[in-house]
C-alpha cells in the first residue's frame, strides 16, 4: 500500500483506524476537534485525546449544489451525532437527492480518497455512509 | 423609565440593490446626511460615531466617512461583528450615551456586495505544493470546505432549518419555500428593496437549488446599501422641538449576546440559544411580551433561518414554529407580521447595513410613515440580527407616547 496522510489531523488511519479523535476536557467532557487552551464550556485546562464513535445518525443535512471551485457537486453535507459527539462530515456512498437521505439515518465512518501528491503520497479524507450501504465501499464521490 | 432612555432621533436607509457608480463612502455618506437631516441636527452636534463595514478594505470606514461629512475630532469606533455589525454599531453609540459621554450619537453600516456571489467561511486556497503539508488548526492538507461538510452560508443555514425539523417535525421543502413566498410578496410594497417581485410557490421551488432545501430566491440577496441612525439621550430630547419629540422612537431594549458553549455549537453554529437569550433579556428590559409586538424584522438570511427564529424570539410556543407559520400569523395581515420589508431574501443583505436597516423599517412603521406597507397603529416592534460566529443583536422599539 502506498504511503497515506490524513486530510486532517483528527482522522487516524493507522493503529486500527479509521476513526476520529477529539480533545476531551477532563473537567466537563466537552469535545473539540482542534486544540483549546481552556475549555469553552467550563474553563478547564486539562484535556485528553479520545476516540469518537465511528457510527452515528444524521442530525442535520443539506445537499450543496453550489460550492467552492474544485468541489464536485451536488454533495450531502451533514452533522452526524456519534454517540453524543457531533461531527461535521459529508454523507457519502448515497445518491445526493432528498429522497435518499433522511434525518435520523444511521451512518458509519468510511475513508474517502482526496488525491495523490508529487511524491506518491495519498491524502485520505473521511465521510459517513449509510449503514445499509455495501460494506467496505470506498470513494464517496 | 426615563432619565437614561435613549431614542432614535433620525434614521435612513439607502435604496438597496446595485450602485455601480458609487463607492462604500458614497453610500455611507448618503445614509449619514439623510439620517442627520431626518434628526434635524448636524455632524457638529454628534458626540460619538460607531461605524461598520466588512468588505470595503482596510481603511476604517468611520474616519473615511468623517473626511466626507465632517472631521470634528469625536471618538470613532469601527466595529465588526459579522452580520450583526450594524446592530453592534448602533448599540455602541447607545452605550456611549448611556455612559454619559455625550447626548447625540451616530451609527452607520454600509456594504457593497452586488455580484459577490456565494459567501463561505474562511478557507485557504488549494495546495499548489508538490507534497501534502498539514496546515492550520486542523492540520489539513487540503481545503476542508466541501470535503468535510460545508461552510457555505446557504448550506449552514439549510442544516439549521433541517435540524429544527428533525427535532420537532413538520418541516418540508415546500414549507420553507412558503416562508420565502411570504417575504417576496411583502417586498412588492417596499420601493427600497433590492428585489420587489412576487414569486409563486412553484417558481420558488423550481428555481436553481443552492443548498437543499434553499433555492436561490430563498437565499438573502447580496447587494449594496447603507443605513444610519442618530440616537439622542432623553435629557437632550426634552429640549428639542415638538416635531422632533413626536417622531423620536424609544429604544426600549438594546441587547447583544454571543453563543454560550453547548455540545455541537462548534460543529454547526447554534443560532438558537443566543437569540433566545437576547430576546429574553430584551423583553425583560422593555417590559414587553412577544404578543405585544406589532411587527418583527428578523434575520431571514435564508428561508430555513426564519422558521427557527419564530421559536427563538418566542413568537410561538417552543417547538411550534411550523403551526405558527401555517396559521398565517407572520403575513402582514397576521397576528405577528414578520419581515414586512420583504426580509433579507428580497430587500437584500448588505451585511453591515442590515442591523440598522431593520431598525429603520420598524421606526418607519412606529412613526406612521411606512406608506403602502404601513402596519396600522403600530406601537412596538422588534429588530433581530444574527452574525455567524456568533453574535445576536435584538432591539425593541416603541412609538413616542
Amino acid at each position: 500500500m502506498s504511503e497515506q496522510i490524513p486530510l486532517v489531523d483528527y482522522l487516524v488511519l493507522d493503529d486500527g483506524g479509521p476513526y476520529l479523535v477529539a480533545h476531551e476536557c477532563a473537567g466537563c467532557g466537552a469535545r473539540f476537534f482542534d486544540r483549546r487552551n481552556a475549555c469553552a464550556g467550563c474553563g478547564g485546562t486539562e484535556f485528553q485525546t479520545v476516540r469518537v464513535a465511528t457510527e452515528g445518525e444524521v442530525r442535520a443535512f443539506t445537499i450543496v449544489s453550489l460550492a467552492a471551485p474544485g468541489i464536485p457537486v451536488p454533495f450531502v453535507a451533514s452533522v452526524v451525532d456519534c454517540d453524543g459527539t457531533s461531527v461535521r462530515a459529508n454523507v457519502v456512498n448515497v445518491d445526493p437527492a432528498p429522497e435518499h437521505v433522511r434525518l435520523g439515518m444511521k451512518v458509519r465512518l468510511v475513508t474517502v480518497p482526496v488525491g495523490v501528491d508529487g511524491g506518491g503520497v495519498e491524502a485520505v479524507g473521511f465521510g459517513f455512509e449509510p449503514v445499509d450501504a455495501p460494506s467496505g465501499s470506498e470513494g464517496g464521490r | 423609565m426615563a432619565a437614561d432612555d435613549v431614542w432614535i432621533l433620525g434614521i435612513h436607509m439607502t435604496k438597496f440593490g446595485k450602485h455601480p457608480e458609487r463607492d462604500t463612502v458614497d453610500l455611507a455618506t448618503e445614509a449619514t446626511m439623510r439620517a442627520l437631516a431626518d434628526a434635524g441636527v448636524s455632524m457638529r452636534d454628534i458626540g460619538v460615531l460607531a461605524a461598520g463595514n466588512l468588505w470595503g478594505g482596510p481603511a476604517p470606514i468611520g474616519q473615511q466617512l468623517q473626511k466626507q461629512v465632517g472631521q470634528t475630532g469625536i471618538p470613532v469606533y469601527n466595529v465588526s461583528n459579522a452580520c450583526a455589525t450594524g446592530a453592534t454599531a448602533l448599540r455602541t453609540a447607545i452605550m456611549a450615551l448611556k455612559a454619559g459621554e455625550c447626548d447625540l450619537g451616530l451609527a452607520v453600516g454600509v456594504e457593497k456586495l452586488a455580484g459577490a456571489g456565494l459567501l463561505a467561511g474562511a478557507n485557504r486556497k488549494a495546495d499548489e505544493d508538490e507534497s501534502w503539508t498539514p496546515r492550520g488548526r486542523f492540520g489539513a492538507v487540503a481545503p476542508i470546505d466541501g470535503r468535510i461538510g460545508t461552510e457555505t452560508m446557504p448550506g449552514v443555514f439549510a442544516q439549521i432549518g433541517m435540524e429544527y425539523g428533525h427535532r420537532y417535525g413538520g418541516t418540508s421543502f415546500e414549507l420553507f419555500a412558503r416562508i420565502s413566498e411570504k417575504n417576496h410578496a411583502h417586498s412588492t410594497l417596499n420601493p427600497l428593496a433590492a428585489y420587489s417581485k412576487r414569486f409563486t410557490l412553484e417558481e420558488i421551488m423550481g428555481d436553481v437549488m443552492i443548498a437543499y432545501p434553499n433555492t436561490r430566491p430563498m437565499c438573502s440577496a447580496n447587494c449594496d446599501g447603507a443605513a444610519a441612525a442618530v440616537v439622542v439621550t432623553d435629557r437632550k430630547l426634552r429640549t428639542m422641538d415638538p416635531d422632533q419629540r413626536r417622531r423620536a422612537v424609544k429604544v426600549a431594549a438594546s441587547v447583544l449576546t454571543t453563543d454560550p458553549w453547548e455540545e455541537a455549537c462548534q460543529v454547526l453554529p447554534n443560532v438558537n440559544t443566543l437569540t433566545r437569550n437576547a430576546a429574553q433579556q430584551a423583553y425583560e428590559t422593555a417590559g414587553v411580551a412577544p404578543e405585544d409586538l406589532d411587527l418583527v424584522e428578523l434575520h431571514d438570511c435564508f428561508a430555513t433561518a426564519e422558521l427557527v427564529h419564530y421559536d427563538n424570539l418566542m413568537l410561538c410556543a417552543p417547538g411550534e414554529a411550523v403551526p405558527f407559520f401555517e396559521s398565517g400569523a407572520t403575513w402582514r395581515d397576521g397576528a405577528t407580521p414578520v419581515n414586512v420589508s420583504g426580509g433579507l431574501q428580497s430587500k437584500g443583505h448588505p451585511i453591515a447595513a442590515t442591523g440598522i436597516a431593520n431598525i429603520w423599517e420598524v421606526c418607519h412603521h412606529l412613526r406612521g410613515e411606512a406608506g403602502d406597507r404601513q402596519i396600522p397603529d403600530a406601537k412596538v416592534g422588534l429588530a433581530h440580527v444574527i452574525g455567524l460566529g456568533s453574535a445576536c443583536g435584538v432591539h425593541i422599539l416603541e412609538k413616542a407616547a
